[in-house]
């Protein structure tokens, strides 16, 4: 395949590498920024010398820490979960909340916080999870039902209906008990402030397994991106993969909705952003999404810190207020097309 | 295929397609697709009469019949004529305008999951009458400014996507990227509103048909009668752009003027609908693939049957929401909830394509 308005082998490492050193320095940037300015060595004390008396050490151990490690954990596994998403339906629209697993953690939550009278967001996470998990499980039923199997065109349909299905009985919810929309409103807007880090660790082994599965499927997304009659022409059980696949996506995207909320758009953008650099290889693409996801996202969040201070904005507002217009040059500059 | 063929041979198409000449004209008519647009008007009219007995006055059906002929005076005429009616009306229309509207968009850019809710159209609806609201403006101004701000944000999708000429996937990367921010905006404004007003906004942003006037039904009926025609009319060019470029510029078809039209249509369709009813969910994106896997592929008479079931599904969940819950909830709330469940029985049935 012609590799056209990309950049050779050693040159996309080289970028990649790049890639890395610039979140090494947001994140650094992360635990230093914020209504409270932290100084280099204390962000360096509080990770290797925790001094508890230190006012500043104890800020970044408890606050600017945990939003740094649930950031990068978040920004990769929404940025890969969406690019197999891409790759395995071949539609640009494509994004790890397809399959209805946003939709499903939030209305794990609101029923939670309905029916059970849940205040704190420390409660949700298993709700998010496994509202998560069930609704990607139903998309799934549903979309393979019947003959001809799981298409992708009949998984995306059923991920839609699914999502509006719950979506119409969470808003209903949300109408009825105006106590409900007050817990939950901010946890709708997806954040990475004010989430424990014990929310993220819990589901961290999720995480890892879908990030790890991910890469070790690059070379399959790969070849079924080039669609359903090539990839079974080169002898691959398509139904199989796509099935691994889902399954990834489904936790990467469960793990990352159940630490910070649903984050909106970081994943279908990631990957076209991404595409630009790489082109259509998916070894690469998933490489550069490790990096750039979180790279996006901690950077988002940054500025959600400084812009509105001493109040915040949600990093899932900055996300798609930055990504898109970037979305929006690119789809303008080059042919878009591809996938 | 093309509708406008002149010599069609009778192996490929259907044996329900018949011609009809009128004066120097030939109409390729589907019988099929003719008589369920005739069932769905049927059935559509046999819901409305109902619904016109339903609430906590309960009425009879002559009781309607006399208000409606006016040969009754009183309450019934006043519940019928001015709180009934116009409310059965308003979500007939709206229904119908948004499924077109879905159609249209769907159609244009060769995507199924593509519909006004998902480019942008309703988001920039919803912005403006979410900022409208927690702002503490006029509520009689609301419908104009939630035009306002669908026509806007259609304007610039357009002129963001345009290079030279309209390609579907730039047009839907764009149009993703203007709802993100849009909707992110609507969230930011939500998250720092008052409770109430949140509450309001979100009552807004679901979508109901609960206050609906005579204003309402007149605005609807003008735009439908000036634009479910016009789509009609370019349902055989849809269908050609729908083969590819290529093709539609190598049978003489004028590419980006004809793509322009079918977007104004689109968004005024969306639009009026949006400004008279909210942003009600699904109806846009799954309706046309309804009406396509039981009347087959998109055409002037499916595009009609698609506008019948849009107001189908809006008014059965209408009167769900009204009468059949506990409380009654808003429509918004109800077409998800209707609809979905009947899609996915279509799409386990699904042996046409979708």
């Amino acid at each position: 395949m012609a590799h056209r308005g990309t950049l050779p082998a050693a040159k996309l490492g080289a970028t990649l590498l790049l890639c890395v050193a610039a979140l090494a320095v947001v994140a650094v940037l992360s635990l230093r920024v914020g209504s409270i300015g932290i100084s280099n060595a204390d962000a360096f004390d509080a990770l290797f010398h925790y001094n508890p008396a230190s006012y500043e050490q104890t800020v970044v151990r408890t606050l600017r820490l945990p939003r740094t490690i649930i950031g990068l954990g978040v920004g990769a596994a929404l940025a890969m979960a969406g690019a197999a998403m891409q790759a395995t339906t071949r539609n640009p629209l494509a994004g790890p909340d397809l399959l209805g697993v946003n939709s499903g953690a939030a209305f794990g939550i609101v029923t939670a916080v309905y029916y059970g009278h849940l205040t704190h967001p420390l409660q949700f996470v298993w709700f998010a999870f496994a509202g998560g998990l069930a609704a990607a499980a139903a998309t799934y039923a549903f979309g393979s039902a019947g003959p001809g199997g799981a298409t992708p065109v009949k998984l995306a349909l059923a991920g839609v209906v699914v999502s509006s299905l719950l979506s119409s009985w969470l808003t209903a919810l949300l109408l009825l008990d105006q106590q409900t929309l007050e817990v939950v409103r901010f946890w709708l807007a997806g954040s990475l402030a004010g989430r424990d880090v014990t929310t993220f660790t819990s589901v961290l082994p999720f995480l890892l397994v879908g990030l790890i599965g991910m890469l070790a499927m690059a070379n399959q997304l790969d070849i079924l991106s080039m669609g359903e009659d090539t990839a079974r022409s080169l002898g691959m059980h398509t139904g199989r993969v796509r099935a691994v696949v889902t399954a990834l996506v489904v936790l990467l995207a469960g793990a990352a909705v159940a630490a910070a909320g649903p984050i909106g758009f970081l994943g279908l953008a990631v990957p076209h952003i991404v595409r630009l650099f790489t082109g259509p290889d998916y070894r690469w693409t998933l490489a550069y999404c490790l990096v750039v996801g979180p790279l996006l996202l901690l950077s988002a969040d940054i500025l959600g810190r400084v812009v509105a201070r001493p109040g915040e904005v949600q990093v899932g507002i900055v996300t798609a207020v930055l990504g898109a217009p970037v979305l929006i040059a690119l789809a303008r500059q080059r042919r878009v097309a591809e996938l | 295929m093309m509708a406008r063929s002149t010599s069609p041979s009778p192996e490929t198409t259907p044996p329900s397609v018949r011609f009809v000449q009128l004066g120097g004209v030939a109409f390729r008519v589907n019988t099929r697709v003719l008589s369920m647009i005739g069932v769905a008007l049927v059935v559509l009219v046999a819901l409305g009469a109902w619904a016109l007995t339903l609430g906590s006055f309960r009425l009879s059906l002559q009781a309607v019949i006399d208000a409606l002929t006016g040969a009754h005076a009183g309450d019934a005429r006043f519940i019928v004529r001015d709180l009934r009616l116009p409310r059965v009306l308003t979500a007939s229309f709206v229904g119908a305008a948004l499924a077109m509207s879905g159609a249209i968009f769907q159609g244009l850019v060769r995507n199924p999951l593509v519909s006004p809710d998902i480019i942008g159209v309703n988001a920039g609806a919803s912005f403006a009458a979410v900022f409208w609201i927690v702002t503490g403006q006029p509520s009689p101004l609301l419908p104009l400014i939630a035009f306002a701000g669908a026509v806007t944000t259609t304007a610039a999708i357009y002129l963001l996507s345009w290079r030279g000429n309209i390609a579907g996937p730039r047009l839907i990367l764009v149009g993703i990227g203007v709802n993100a921010i849009l909707t992110a905006l609507t969230t930011g404004l939500v998250v720092r509103a008052n409770i109430y007003e949140a509450s309001r906004a979100l009552h807004w942003t679901t979508g109901s048909v609960y206050a609906a006037t005579w204003g309402d039904v007149r605005v609807m009926v003008v735009v439908l009668a000036v634009l479910a025609p016009v789509g009609v009319g370019l349902m055989w060019a849809l269908r050609v752009i729908q083969v590819g470029d290529t093709t539609a510029r190598s049978v003489g078809l004028p590419l980006e003027r004809t793509r322009l039209v079918l977007i104004l249509v689109g968004c005024a369709l969306s639009a009026a609908a949006v400004a008279v009813a909210g942003p009600i969910g699904f109806v846009a994106l799954m309706v046309p693939h309804i009406a396509r896997m039981i009347a087959g592929p998109m055409s002037g008479g499916v595009f009609i049957v698609t506008g019948v079931l849009g107001a189908l599904l809006v008014l059965g969940a209408d009167m769900v929401g009204q009468h059949a819950l506990p409380v009654s909830v808003p429509v918004g709330v109800v077409t998800g909830a209707v609809g979905a469940p009947y899609f996915l029985f279509l799409l386990y049935r699904a042996n046409t394509r979708v």
